[in-house]
């Protein structure tokens, strides 16, 4: 009796492949001829990346108590926030185009868009899996590295929009009292412009990461990008505060998309479709320039380990 | 199956004066057959990861051309992804943090398999490496071995001709890495796929390649059959003293 090898008991072998190599006599679908898919990106992929968003939020969803965390410590830093812009209010009221109520919403607002928008910078795995070679199975896959990662980021916007947002905004509105558009429209022309914020943010923060293709240590453009964004989003200081030439420059660059736009389309004090228009411009300027820093990066990459 | 003429990959690294350019692989050339079965071995740093990268399209060669299941990997990258699987051992193509089966379902999407032909090709698989047991468990609970299983199951969902393997046996204790080989060679047996695998446990290559390449400092170094290799080191008992002996001999001996 043949014995067996003891390797093939190392599992319960219970089903066998099915019978020997294809048999070339059946007709079946001409899975390698290429064909079917020449087209791949002219087709829809809708399902798969709706599929990757929805990984997204219930990847984000196992750190629940992160998220939490973050929430309690984005509400305490609101009211902080708050009481100093109402001192500043009220010894300067109406300052610019604001009312008290207003400037209060306007800090709880960019409070409660830290968690979304990724104020402080990361959110994408990838810059840690440049640096660590785990991008080498990300470039493996037949899918748009930057399409993966922006659904990725939605989903992980969705759920920290729930997570880390709505507790400061109520929060402020119990203790303050803010500002809450009556009309329908307003709430809609706000979720454009925060879906549109979502986008650049991510637009912006996909380039920083893809930086760790060259610079293979990206801490100083990460900390370069967390000023830019604090400061130039409207985060730190409303913009327009800002004087002069610089409130007009801090308000028409990536960054006021992503805090004082958004903020000033819930307050009414911005032309929607105005908004919308540099939103989507600068969100098309950062998607295309992240297409074209993949393509680079795949041309001159280097795989790092192993 | 995988053809590779004369194939180069040259690095500049440093900064400079220390500037200088590494040959990772240099006028690499062999042909594996459909249905082969190849171990491709090589000391660290040898080259074998970086041939791994252009065969699948990540990397691009330097000089020469490279062609696998008919297709210039660089240039058809997305048709050959579906033609190929690939399974770096060190690193996962699995979600972290979500149960085993979800990544599989976004396989499914991703290489746009169609329904039937998943739910069968799953259930196969999940019986030959024995999945039932976590399919649910989300995969940064999973041990090594049953994450290996599961990148395995990944890369073969689609039903590649051509499964690329960078050292899948890496870090699994001997009853994981003895059932992953007897499903590795009746992979290769039974279904006729065609396998390439790095490697450094020998052992691997004992069990399940009839036919060995060797990579030094980014050459094809030898190329034929299990005992071919024996008879290279006519003195060396084991299949591993043989291979230490051509890599550490001098140059003239090989």
């Amino acid at each position: 009796m043949p014995r067996r090898h003891p390797e093939e008991a190392a599992f319960p072998l219970r089903a066998r492949f099915p019978s020997r190599p294809r048999p070339p006599s059946r007709a079946r679908p001409p899975r390698h001829s290429g064909l079917p898919f020449s087209g791949l990106l002219s087709r829809t992929r809708l399902p798969l990346y709706a599929r990757i968003a929805w990984y997204g939020f219930r990847r984000h969803s196992a750190y629940r108590t992160a998220a939490l965390a973050g929430a309690f410590t984005n509400t305490v830093f609101g009211i902080l926030r708050a009481h100093v812009l109402i001192a500043l209010w009220e010894a300067r009221p109406g300052l610019a185009g604001y009312d008290v109520a207003d400037a209060v919403t306007f800090c709880f607002l960019s409070q409660a868009f830290i968690g979304p928008m990724q104020l402080f910078g990361g959110g994408l795995q990838l810059a840690e899996r440049v640096r660590g070679g785990d991008v080498a199975v990300d470039l493996a896959r037949p899918a748009s590295l930057q399409a993966w990662n922006l659904a990725d980021d939605l989903g992980r916007a969705a759920y920290l929009l729930l997570l880390r947002s709505v507790p400061p905004t109520l929060v402020g509105a119990a203790l303050f009292g803010i500002v809450f558009p009556t009309e329908p429209a307003a709430w809609v022309f706000f979720t454009v412009s925060f879906v549109l914020g979502v986008v650049v943010s991510f637009g912006w923060r996909y380039l920083v990461a893809l930086s760790s293709f060259w610079i293979v240590d990206d801490r100083g453009t990460q900390s370069l990008s967390l000023v830019l964004m604090m400061f130039f989003s409207g985060m730190v200081l409303p913009l327009n505060l800002f004087p002069g030439w610089l409130g007009t420059l801090a308000q028409s660059l990536p960054w006021a998309a992503m805090v004082q736009i958004p903020a000033d389309v819930y307050l009414g004090k911005r032309d929607a479709l105005e908004a919308f228009a540099l939103q989507a411009l600068w969100a098309a300027a950062l998607l295309v320039l992240g297409a074209l820093a993949t393509r680079a990066a795949r041309r001159k990459v280097v795989v790092q380990g192993g | 199956m995988i053809e590779v003429d004369r194939a180069g990959r040259s690095f500049t690294v440093g900064r400079g004066r220390s500037r200088r350019t590494v040959h990772a692989v240099q006028d690499l050339s062999f042909t594996v057959e459909a249905g082969e079965f190849v171990g491709y071995l090589g000391p660290n740093g040898a080259g074998k990861s970086t041939t791994i990268k252009m065969l699948t399209g990540i990397l691009a060669p330097t000089s020469g051309r490279i062609e696998v299941a008919g297709l210039d990997p660089l240039r058809r990258r997305t048709d050959l992804t579906r033609r190929i699987g690939v399974v770096f051992g060190q690193r996962t193509t699995l979600w972290w943090d979500l149960p085993l089966k979800d990544s599989f379902e976004l396989v499914r999407h991703l290489y746009k398999v169609d329904r039937n032909d998943f739910r069968r090709r799953l259930d196969e698989l999940a019986d030959l490496l024995d999945l039932s047991g976590f399919l649910h468990t989300p995969v940064r609970q999973l041990s090594l071995g049953q994450r290996m299983r599961g990148d395995i199951t990944a890369a073969l969902l689609h039903d590649p001709a051509v499964l690329v393997l960078d050292e899948p046996t890496i870090g699994l204790d001997v009853v994981s890495k003895a059932a992953m080989r007897a499903f590795l060679g009746r992979l290769n047996a039974e279904r006729g796929t065609t396998v390439l695998l790095t490697t450094h446990d020998l052992g691997d290559i004992e069990k399940l390649c009839r036919r060995v390449m060797l990579i030094h400092h980014g050459r094809l170094g030898f190329d034929g059959t299990l005992d071919d290799l024996r008879a290279l080191a006519p003195g060396e008992d084991s299949i591993e003293d043989v291979v230490t002996h051509l890599y550490t001999a001098p140059p003239a001996e090989r």
